[in-house]
C-alpha cells in the first residue's frame, strides 16, 4: 500500500512539474528573447513584461504543487526510489508535453537526448 | 548561438548543482529540522551557507528563464543537465562521497544525451522574421 501511495505521489509530482516546465516555457516564449528586451527597454522593463504574463504565475505554482508533493512522496517512500523516478520521468514527460503543447519539434537527436538523460539521471540516483 | 547565451546556458548548469551544495552545507550545520520546530527552519535562513545557497538558486532561476525566453524547453533540460554531473563530482571531491561504477554510468549517459541535443537546433522555427541560422535549418524543414 505505502508503495501505491509512492508511485502516486512520483505521478503527482511529474505531472505537475512538467506544467510547470511547459507553462514557464510558454510564458517566456510569449516575452521573447529576454537578452534583445534587456538591451532595447532595460531590465526593468523585462520584469515588469515577465511578471504580467499569467502563464508565469501557473508555472510557478505548478512548480510549488510539484516541490509540496516532492515532500509528500519522500515521507511515504525510499528518497532513492522517488526523486530519481520523478527526476527521469520528468525529463521524457516534458519531451512528450512540449510537442503536444508548445508544438516543439523533436528531431531523433532530441528524443535520444530525452531518454539518454533520463537512465542517466536515474543511474546517477541509484 | 551567441557567446552570450551559451554563458546563460552555462549558468542554468552551474548555479544550480552549486546552490544545492552550499544549502547542503548549511543546512547540515543546522542539524535535524523538523515541522515541529518551525522557527528554526525560518532562522536557517540566516546561516551564511543556506543565505549563498538561496541567492545561487535565485540566479539559476533567472538564467532558467533567460534561455527559455530564446531556445526550446526540449533544448534547455538536456543541454543544462550536465548539471547532475558537476553534483555528482562536487559530491566526490568537494564532500569527499564515494561515486560508484553505476553513477560513472550515469554520468557517461547525460553527456552523450548532452552531446547529442547541442549538435541540433536550438528554437523550433515559426516565423520568417527572427531567428538565427540554425532556428532556419528547422523551418527549411517545415511544409
Amino acid at each position: 500500500m505505502k508503495a501505491l501511495y509512492a508511485w502516486g505521489a512520483v505521478a503527482a509530482i511529474v505531472t505537475a512539474s512538467v506544467a510547470g516546465d511547459v507553462l514557464l516555457s510558454r510564458a517566456m516564449k510569449q516575452v521573447g528573447d529576454v537578452g534583445r528586451l534587456w538591451r532595447s527597454y532595460g531590465l526593468l522593463a523585462v520584469i515588469g513584461r515577465v511578471l504580467r504574463n499569467p502563464s508565469f504565475f501557473f508555472g510557478l505554482g505548478a512548480m510549488a504543487l510539484a516541490f509540496y508533493s516532492l515532500l509528500f512522496g519522500l515521507s511515504w517512500g525510499d528518497v532513492s526510489l522517488v526523486a530519481p523516478a520523478a527526476a527521469s520521468l520528468t525529463f521524457v514527460g516534458n519531451a512528450v508535453a512540449a510537442k503536444i503543447f508548445l508544438h516543439e519539434r523533436l528531431d531523433h537527436r532530441r528524443w535520444l537526448a530525452a531518454v539518454f538523460v533520463a537512465a542517466g539521471v536515474a543511474l546517477l540516483a541509484v | 548561438m551567441s557567446f552570450r547565451k551559451y554563458l546563460v546556458l552555462a549558468g542554468v548548469t552551474v548555479f544550480s548543482p552549486a546552490g544545492d551544495c552550499l544549502l547542503s552545507r548549511g543546512m547540515r550545520q543546522e542539524g535535524t529540522l523538523s515541522l515541529h520546530h518551525l522557527p528554526t527552519l525560518i532562522l536557517a535562513v540566516f546561516n551564511p551557507w543556506v543565505g549563498l545557497g538561496i541567492l545561487l538558486l535565485l540566479a539559476f532561476f533567472a538564467s532558467y528563464m533567460a534561455a527559455l525566453s530564446f531556445a526550446d524547453l526540449t533544448y534547455v533540460l538536456p543541454a543544462t543537465s550536465l548539471g547532475y554531473v558537476l553534483l555528482a563530482l562536487m559530491a566526490k571531491f568537494v564532500l569527499h562521497e564515494q561515486v560508484t561504477l553505476t553513477r560513472w554510468l550515469g554520468i557517461v549517459l547525460i553527456s552523450a544525451g548532452v552531446g547529442f541535443v547541442t549538435r541540433g537546433p536550438v528554437l523550433t522555427h515559426r516565423h520568417t522574421q527572427t531567428g538565427e541560422p540554425m532556428a532556419e535549418a528547422v523551418s527549411a524543414r517545415e511544409p
